[in-house]
């Protein structure tokens, strides 16, 4: 469904990918993980059009993307959570949702997939009208994530999710994630937290400064020597 | 939290009296004093001192819980009698040294009007007097029921606000028969009467006092009325502005019609403005630039001066806006990358270029040059011309009618929501599928646009234009109305534009001080009401209750507690 074909990234002088290649088959996790700084958060980008690369393509469904600009491909069905969150700080719950639904003007669609976050987020419903900066970082990962699936995405982005959250709460950040999955959403999970991350993907890429250095199934990843020792802390 | 009972009167008189010195050096005090609140009793320089005392006093007693009254009026009695003893001390001083070789207001007249006119020795004695029982008063207003404290607070203040705008308010008392008689009991030649200002004071307390025991069943009552009731004397009330908008410049006369222009164009500008940094938090400081655009081109297009084209206003008009869009865009375009800091001082840049560009020998022979462009016609619609400014009025009035409606439909239209993200955060808006550029240049568009039409009239206005009325305390001026209004708030621009605008040109004393009264107010917005004199009321557009038609009660509650921080 979504394939990214030998990109080459750059911020000015610094060549942050390097023929990077990965592909997102329809209902699938695949999961991107590495160390920090390994351009994670970059791939990203490349694909919501934020960062356009050098070399290479991007393709949905055969469609090529790198020619549209960055809120065009979210019509097209590419929706990224932001790392960090970045919830609208001062707006509320319900704006924060609506200003999700930005790309899609069909207010039938719309108030379907209200129900669908509030279905999967209550904690959502109850703080409605709460200002988004006053939300603790569980609640604030739930309405960016509610906020993305606002925009009814083919493909869901998720960048580090689980970053800077309780144990706890990344359990459950976790089994929303198997919950959407479920639910047949298509999703490319950037996580340091590899542990989580291989346990819920189907599939998994390892990036090391810029490069895809393994890929293969996400039980594989599990039992592979390498990943084992410098992403599991396993000796 | 051990200290002394005396610090804090102590520290905060200190502040006060401070601030007294200072407005009595610079002037202020002694300019002020010509106006008089109540006649012959008390100047509007000896409130203005009387003001800090209180504050002062105020402050200080507020630093101590209620139930310690006793440390209440401690508080009170020092700061205040700080602030008398330093202004004291600024005579004494003043009468040992001359301090008007630095200080050229440092005068006689004031040391005489510090001390009452009762010379050195019992002038000081009561000018300590004075501050002291300031403070007291403080203390004990402080110490009192809340309802008492509201009553007392707006009744006083109506009158000073009565006396400090008498020229306002007796022309237009004097219009009527029944009201000429008001005038009579309330104002002396300068200022108030002792009985108009005791009858002011008691009408008002009365009205603040049952307005609050009253005031929320006629609230509940007006809710309680079916919808299309509530319609109808919305309505009304609506009609009844309206009307009153209409007549207002005869009402007033010429000299206020003039004021009203010009609080008008700068309505117009603030609107603008509000769009571009209100809406879509584009810090922009060559707002200016679009003014002297939309004047220019009129200039260009009308004058016999220049003798290029001839065009009527009418004719001229749209040209105005279609360049001021152009410019707009071509502004955009090169800042679309800046953010904060950066895009203020771009557009500050841009702001001086227009300037300079039009003041230029270059463009001399099609824009003026230093001497700038005379002749410029008025408008007209048939045979009624828009001349003085008891006739432009009413063009500003509609413009700022269209424009005002502009703004508040684009408000809540999708465009006005892309405008929210990307005041709120530019990355995530663009991630939510806003458009970026289109959305920036939009807000750059429009701004300009409202901000020419302000300049094409203020051009027929005048009947000219010169470079040096577009300099950039034209775009600092707006962008401090639209601050203390309330940013992204559209009654904000007109409160904002009457308080900073309005007020100014009625009190001409101000002239000299609209600097220093501008950043004192935006200091004090900062302070107390970070969020503006009218914030933008916060809106829910509940997605799901779209079906269910007419829940539209949220608009009119106030602001959302979270959202007053951070402007
Ligand atoms: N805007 C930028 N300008 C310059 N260099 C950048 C920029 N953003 C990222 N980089 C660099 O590109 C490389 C990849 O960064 P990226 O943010 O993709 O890492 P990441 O894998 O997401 O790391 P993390 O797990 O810490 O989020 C890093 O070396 C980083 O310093
Ligand atoms: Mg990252």
């Amino acid at each position: 469904m979504l394939e990214v074909e030998n990109i080459h990234a750059y911020y000015g002088h610094i060549h942050a990918l390097k023929e990077v290649s990965l592909t997102v088959e329809k209902g699938e996790i695949v999961t991107l993980i590495g160390a920090n700084g390994a351009g994670k958060s970059t791939t990203l980008k490349t694909i919501s059009g934020l960062l356009r690369p050098r070399k290479g393509s991007i393709r949905l469904d055969g469609e090529d993307l790198i020619r549209y600009a960055p809120h065009e491909i979210v019509v097209k069905g590419i929706v990224q959570v932001p790392e960090g969150r970045r919830i609208f700080g001062r707006l509320t719950v319900m704006e924060n949702l609506e200003m999700g639904a930005f790309s899609c003007p069909d207010r039938r669609l719309n108030s379907a997939n209200l129900e669908r976050v509030f279905n999967l987020f209550p904690r959502l419903e109850e703080r409605r009208n709460q200002v988004g900066g006053t939300l603790s970082g569980g609640e604030q990962q739930m309405l960016a994530t509610g906020r993305a699936l606002m925009a009814n995405p083919r493909v869901l982005l998720m960048d580090e999710p689980s970053m800077g959250l309780a144990p706890v709460l990344v359990d459950s950040i976790f089994d929303t994630i198997r919950q959407l999955h479920a639910s047949g959403t298509t999703i490319l999970l950037v996580e340091q937290n590899a542990r989580m991350a291989l346990q819920v993907a189907t599939r998994g890429y390892v990036l090391q400064t810029g490069t895809v250095v393994l890929s293969d199934t996400a039980e594989n990843l599990r039992r592979n020597e390498m990943v084992r020792q410098a992403y599991l802390g396993e000796s | 939290m051990k200290h002394s009972i005396w610090q804090d009167g102590i520290k905060i008189g200190l502040i006060g009296g401070g601030v007294g010195v200072l407005l009595s050096l610079i002037g202020m005090v002694e300019a002020f004093s010509q106006r008089h609140i109540i006649s012959n009793v008390i100047s509007m320089g000896h409130t203005l001192l009387l003001v800090i005392a209180l504050l002062v006093g105020y402050m200080a007693a507020k630093r101590a819980s209620q139930t310690q009254p006793l440390r209440v009026l401690a508080n009170g009695l020092i700061s205040g009698l700080m602030v008398g003893g330093l202004l004291a001390l600024l005579v004494m001083v003043g009468n040992l040294v001359r301090l008007r070789a630095v200080f050229i207001n440092a005068s006689p007249v004031l040391y005489k009007l510090l001390t009452f006119d009762y010379g050195i020795g019992s002038g000081i004695f009561l000018l300590l007097c004075a501050g002291t029982f300031s403070g007291v008063l403080s203390g004990l207003f402080y110490l009192s029921p809340a309802l008492a404290r509201r009553v007392l607070l707006t009744s006083l203040s109506s009158v000073v606000m009565a006396g400090v705008l008498q020229d306002l308010l007796r022309p237009t008392f004097a219009l009527w028969g029944p009201l000429a008689i008001i005038n009579e009991w309330l104002f002396a030649a300068n200022g108030l009467t002792i009985q108009g200002a005791v009858s002011l004071f008691i009408l008002m307390a009365l009205i603040i006092y049952f307005w609050a025991k009253r005031g929320s069943a006629v609230k509940t009552g007006f809710r309680g009325l079916p919808p299309t009731k509530q319609r109808a004397l919305r309505t009304t009330g609506l009609l009844f502005l309206i009307i009153v908008l209409l007549i207002l410049p005869q009402v007033l006369g010429l000299f206020l019609s003039e004021v009203l222009t010009i609080v008008g164009l700068f309505v117009l500008l603030g609107l603008g403005l509000n769009i571009v940094v209100g809406y879509a938090g584009l810090l922009d400081l060559g707002y200016v630039a679009f003014f002297a655009i939309g004047a220019y081109t009129i200039a260009l297009l009308t004058s016999p001066e220049l003798g290029f084209f001839g065009f009527s206003f009418w004719s001229a008009l749209p040209f105005a806006i279609i360049v001021g869009i152009i410019f707009g865009v071509l502004l955009g375009i090169p800042v679309l990358k800046m953010r904060g800091d950066y895009l203020a001082i771009a557009t500050l840049g841009f702001g001086e270029i227009i300037r300079i560009l039009v003041l230029s020998d270059f463009l001399r022979p099609w824009l003026g040059g230093a001497q700038g462009v005379g002749k410029i016609p008025k408008a007209a619609i048939g045979s009624i011309e828009f001349a003085g400014p008891q006739q432009i009025y009413y063009l500003i009035l509609a413009g700022c009618f269209l424009v005002g409606f502009i703004s508040w439909r684009l408000r809540d239209s999708r465009l006005g929501r892309a405008w929210m993200a990307v005041r709120e955060d530019e990355d995530v808006a663009q991630a939510m599928g806003i458009n970026l550029v289109a959305a920036k240049l939009l807000a750059f568009a429009t701004g300009a646009a409202f901000s020419a039409l302000s300049g094409a009239i203020f051009a027929s206005k005048l009947g000219s234009v010169y470079p040096h009325s577009f300099n950039v305390m034209i775009s600092i001026n707006i962008l401090c109305l639209i601050i203390v209004g309330g940013m992204g708030s559209i009654p904000g621009v007109l409160v904002g534009a009457i308080a900073l605008v309005g007020l100014p040109e009625l009190l001409r004393e101000f002239a000299d001080y609209r600097l220093l009264v501008y950043g004192a107010a935006l200091v004090a917005m900062m302070l107390f009401r970070p969020a503006g004199l009218w914030p933008e009321a916060v809106h829910r557009r509940e997605l799901q209750e779209e079906e269910s038609v007419g829940t539209e009660t949220e608009s009119l509650s106030g602001p959302e507690p979270g959202k007053q921080e951070g402007v």
